[in-house]
């Protein structure tokens, strides 16, 4: 799994490569955790090159996700391959969570 | 190509699981996404296995064996560890995790709604789950 930043004004961009398993999951929980992500408004993740995610990967946004709202931070995924995208369906978390197809729907919706 | 696969338990080697399960299943030419949910489930109960049952101690050892039957394929699981006590398990409420921040606990719910049937079977030190997933 390699991780990648881009930050511009309050926006983290972080795109994920790789997959995301329980071995993997531990690099992205470390990069949620950091206290300056608290410092951005929205986090976008960029998902083109997630292959994989399991429950480990999912457990780490299902665990972040409601510190960034209840500090009014918009975490929104885009550019989700569909086998992806259907493992968070399986849970029904496509409906608790913001998923858009593209960054520049993402930034539509960051900017709501 | 053998139809079984042993590993140590340590996390590192879901990889090695993953790709023994996306290759064993290539022949089928299974659509991508029922590729991948028949990958994960089988890798989540791997993950248990490995994390829960055998505490990460890679001295220990599982076995994953594949069966096809036709159009249904059986994924068996087999260790040595701590046996998984399914009278405990309770489906997830998602939201309610999201309130908690909880991290863990979404991996059976995604087995069971993946896999037709799933059966949990422990005699003496010897624990099999079996995952039985039809195709067609």
């Amino acid at each position: 799994m390699k991780i990648t930043n881009h930050i511009r004004e309050k926006t983290i961009t972080i795109s994920l490569d790789g997959e995301l398993d329980a071995s993997s999951s531990v690099l992205l929980d470390e990069e949620l955790s950091k206290p300056e992500i608290m410092l951005f408004s929205r986090i976008l993740i960029d998902c083109e090159n997630l292959n994989y995610i399991s429950s480990a990967g999912l457990g780490v946004f299902i665990s972040h996700l409601q510190r960034f709202e209840d500090a009014q931070i918009k975490l929104i995924f885009f550019n989700m391959q569909e086998k992806v995208r259907n493992v968070f369906e399986i849970l029904g978390l496509d409906l608790l969570m913001t998923i858009v197809s593209t960054y520049d729907e993402a930034m539509t919706v960051a900017n709501e | 190509m053998n139809n079984w696969i042993t590993i140590s338990c340590n996390k590192n080697n879901l990889k090695l699981v993953r790709d023994f399960v996306t290759d064993f299943l290539s022949p089928y030419a299974l659509p991508d996404v029922l590729l991948n949910q028949i990958t994960l489930a089988v890798d989540e109960i791997t993950a248990n296995v490995i994390i829960h049952s055998n505490k990460e101690d890679d001295s220990k050892f599982l076995k994953l064996t594949i069966t096809p039957n036709g159009d249904c394929f059986l994924f068996e699981i087999a260790d040595k560890g701590i046996s998984f006590d399914r009278s405990e398990y309770k489906e997830p409420n998602v939201e309610k995790f999201i309130k908690e921040g909880k991290k863990g606990g979404v991996g059976f719910a995604l087995v069971n709604r993946i896999m037709d049937k799933v059966e949990f079977t422990s005699r003496g030190s010897n624990n099999i789950c079996r995952l039985y997933k039809r195709v067609k």
